[in-house]
């Protein structure tokens, strides 16, 4: 009787435990499906950006006073006037000076660039006469995705009673149009949200990861493998040991200022360079890679090793024929993890500069540049609402890059993987 | 206790061996001579240093921290804990098989063929690929392997990997095999197997033997060395050993009485 009663409880207990598992996991899943879905339904219209059709004459008096055509002039000419005179032939009523300037700011300052572009391209378009899609201001597109409230009161509206009036007007016209966002992918930050890509970020990011990589990587294996497999334990061995995984519980900001203090002031090094960014992230990331690859070369069963040498292997042969090609998804799921983190690391990059606002794409390693989470957070301190947006999806860039290295860390390990 | 009453030619010969491992003393004034082209087992009760002595002959304690090696090993001669003898050179010579079967987790082929390759044994693949064979036909695997030597050595059976690893032994043509408890892990088919194969490779090889079954020793030595407490108790001919034991500790071993 008393039997039943236990094997009931134990039963129970059981059934209790199985549940709180379950229920802790559906708990994680739900807040990770929270974040994720939250940051698609903010970011998805970010990849789409509004355009409006304009009636473009290229008019020679404005884009060419003095009747020169070298490259020059045309880069210089005043394409902006050619967007405002064709936006006054639209709409011929606006005459009040400061009306017309509402009416300007529809469009973009994007909107020239594209002019310059292909007038530069094809100085033959002068004269002509052509209609052309161009890019509408952040706060129109805004407006026609439908994040601006048309009954808000005015003066806690971004667009105005009027402009709103002449929105009204070319949407009824059919003059507007959601394309694919290109530019987000192809061009760096800007103070215009419509303009602001993410690749400048993107390739700082890249470059700083390989610095990151290229120093952290062999370092960080051939200390694990020295320390593991050659160096003699004593109290130097020891207190090395202790130092390294204290190092990798260091917040990330102190070797933030430790790349400004030692390698911005005293070598003298380019703020806001990749390659500070990445030695800083190296140093970071390094403990982190030591850890791991320490784990991944102890779990290598001491047999093998035996085998190896009683055949008279050395224990150089020993240590890369068989402890290191077992080690290795081990070590290479380390690494791509150490690189994930320094990838989402943001922190240590403010203090050596990379947090500056830089509209260029960099082309090296050496050029100012910041980094994607670094971006996002400058796209948050923004207080346009178009940035709300860009910021979402430039978390799901970075988001998708992390998704992309762990994957990458998982396919390493299975494709290895040795058993024995 | 030197023991000049036989007339082999000695192999390999401990001179007072003491060997620590740390503060403790695990072998105190080991003697013993090892004939050429016999088969020497080592017996004796757990921890009585039978294993260290024979990792004292390849200089497998090398590895072990704080392991300390006094008095003298020779081996032909020639005293293998001097300067000027290169360890990994011994480790060639003085081959040596697992209590548990360790072959590397590669092909069956690779296992055989690693030795002789890091060694720069052979010229050309046909040269390893014979040296392989050769080595795989001598441990008596070769039947059992031969459509297959591309397959991972831990997938054969445990008897299977002991041979494998006898083969890797044997592959790299060394002087002496020291076998650590080889069959503790096999079942006795396996283990009649390997017994068989050792008593085969007495002819080319100097072979030392670490056996918790008195019955094993029985059957495949020529000389017998009982260790007891880090001490060599009694050492001679197996058959002296287990018929006629001079030593009073030797003769409770050997009735079970103690270890």
């Amino acid at each position: 009787m008393a039997d039943k009663a236990r094997l009931r409880r134990r039963y129970r207990a059981e059934r209790r435990f199985r549940w709180y598992g379950i229920s802790a996991t559906i708990l994680g899943l739900l807040f990770l499906g929270a974040i994720l879905v939250s940051t698609v339904v903010l970011g998805h219209s970010a990849f789409r950006q509004t355009y409006i059709k304009l009636d473009i004459f290229f008019d020679p008096k404005i884009l060419t006073p003095d009747g020169k055509t070298d490259p020059d002039t045309l880069r210089q000419a005043n394409y902006p006037a050619v967007v405002k005179f064709s936006l006054r032939e639209m709409f011929p009523s606006v005459t009040k000076r400061n009306e017309q300037r509402q009416l300007f700011s529809l469009v973009s300052l994007g909107a020239s660039d594209s002019l310059r572009e292909q007038i530069t391209a094809n100085p033959a378009l002068i004269g002509s006469r052509d209609s052309l899609w161009l890019l509408a201001s952040d706060d129109v597109d805004q407006f026609i995705k439908g994040k601006i409230r048309p009954n808000a009161p005015e003066n806690e509206r971004q667009l105005n009673d009027l402009q709103m009036q002449w929105v009204h007007e070319i949407v009824a016209r059919g003059l507007t149009n959601l394309r694919f966002n290109a530019a987000f992918f192809t061009n760096g930050d800007s103070r215009e949200p419509e303009i602001a890509g993410i690749l400048g970020a993107a390739k700082g990011s890249f470059y700083t990861l390989l610095v990151t990589l290229v120093l952290s990587f062999p370092i960080g294996i051939m200390a694990a493998l020295y320390l593991q497999e050659f160096a003699p334990k004593n109290r130097i061995t020891d207190m090395i040991e202790v130092n390294i995984s204290n190092l990798a519980a260091v917040p990330s900001i102190v070797f933030g200022l430790l790349g400004l203090a030692v390698f911005l002031n005293f070598f003298g090094l380019p703020r806001s360079a990749p390659l500070v960014g990445g030695i800083v992230l190296a140093l970071m990331t390094l403990p982190t890679i030591i850890i791991a690859a320490r784990a991944a070369i102890m779990a290598v069963p001491p047999s093998i090793r035996e085998a190896a040498l009683a055949i008279g292997a050395s224990p150089m042969q020993t240590a890369l024929h068989h402890v290191v090609p077992l080690a290795s998804p081990g070590m290479m799921t380390g690494a791509i993890l150490g690189m994930a983190r320094a990838l989402g690391e943001s922190a240590p990059l403010l203090m050596i500069g990379m947090v500056a606002f830089i509209a260029d794409v960099p082309q090296g390693i050496m050029e100012p540049a910041t980094v994607l989470p670094v971006q996002i957070y400058l796209w948050a301190d923004s207080p346009e609402q178009a940035f709300v947006e860009k910021l979402a999806a430039g978390i799901m860039v970075l988001l998708t890059f992390l998704v992309m290295m762990n994957l990458l860390a998982v396919i390493l390990r299975r494709r290895f993987e040795q058993k024995w | 206790m030197p023991e000049s009453r036989i007339n082999l030619h000695v192999k390999a010969l401990a001179r007072a061996v003491n060997v620590f491992y740390g503060e403790k003393q695990a072998l105190s004034g080991i003697n013993l001579d090892i004939p050429e082209n016999h088969v020497t087992a080592l017996i004796g009760p757990s921890g009585c240093g039978k294993s260290t002595f024979l990792r004292c002959l390849n200089r497998m304690n090398d590895i072990i921290d704080g392991c300390r090696v006094e008095g003298s090993i020779t081996i032909d001669g020639a005293d293998i804990y001097s300067k000027e003898q290169d360890v990994v050179q011994l480790r060639a010579r003085v081959g040596m098989v697992f209590q548990k079967p360790n072959p590397f987790p590669k092909s069956i082929y690779e296992n055989v063929a690693y030795g002789p390759r890091i060694h720069g044994m052979a010229a050309n693949k046909k040269q390893l690929d014979d040296i392989v064979i050769d080595s795989l036909t001598r441990a008596g695997l070769i039947n059992e392997v031969n459509d297959r030597l591309d397959a991972p050595g831990t997938s054969l059976s445990g008897g299977q990997q002991q041979r494998l690893c006898i083969a890797r032994a044997i592959a790299v043509r060394p002087e002496m095999i020291l076998m650590d408890e080889p069959c503790s892990a096999l079942d006795p088919i396996a283990t009649a197997r390997i017994e068989e194969l050792i008593d085969e490779l007495r002819d080319n090889f100097t072979i030392v033997i670490v056996t918790h079954s008195m019955q094993q020793a029985a059957r495949v030595s020529q000389r017998t060395a009982f260790f007891h407490l880090g001490e060599l108790v009694e050492t001679g001919a197996t058959e002296q050993i287990f018929t006629n034991p001079r030593d009073s500790r030797t003769q409770a071993y050997i009735t079970g009485r103690i270890g």
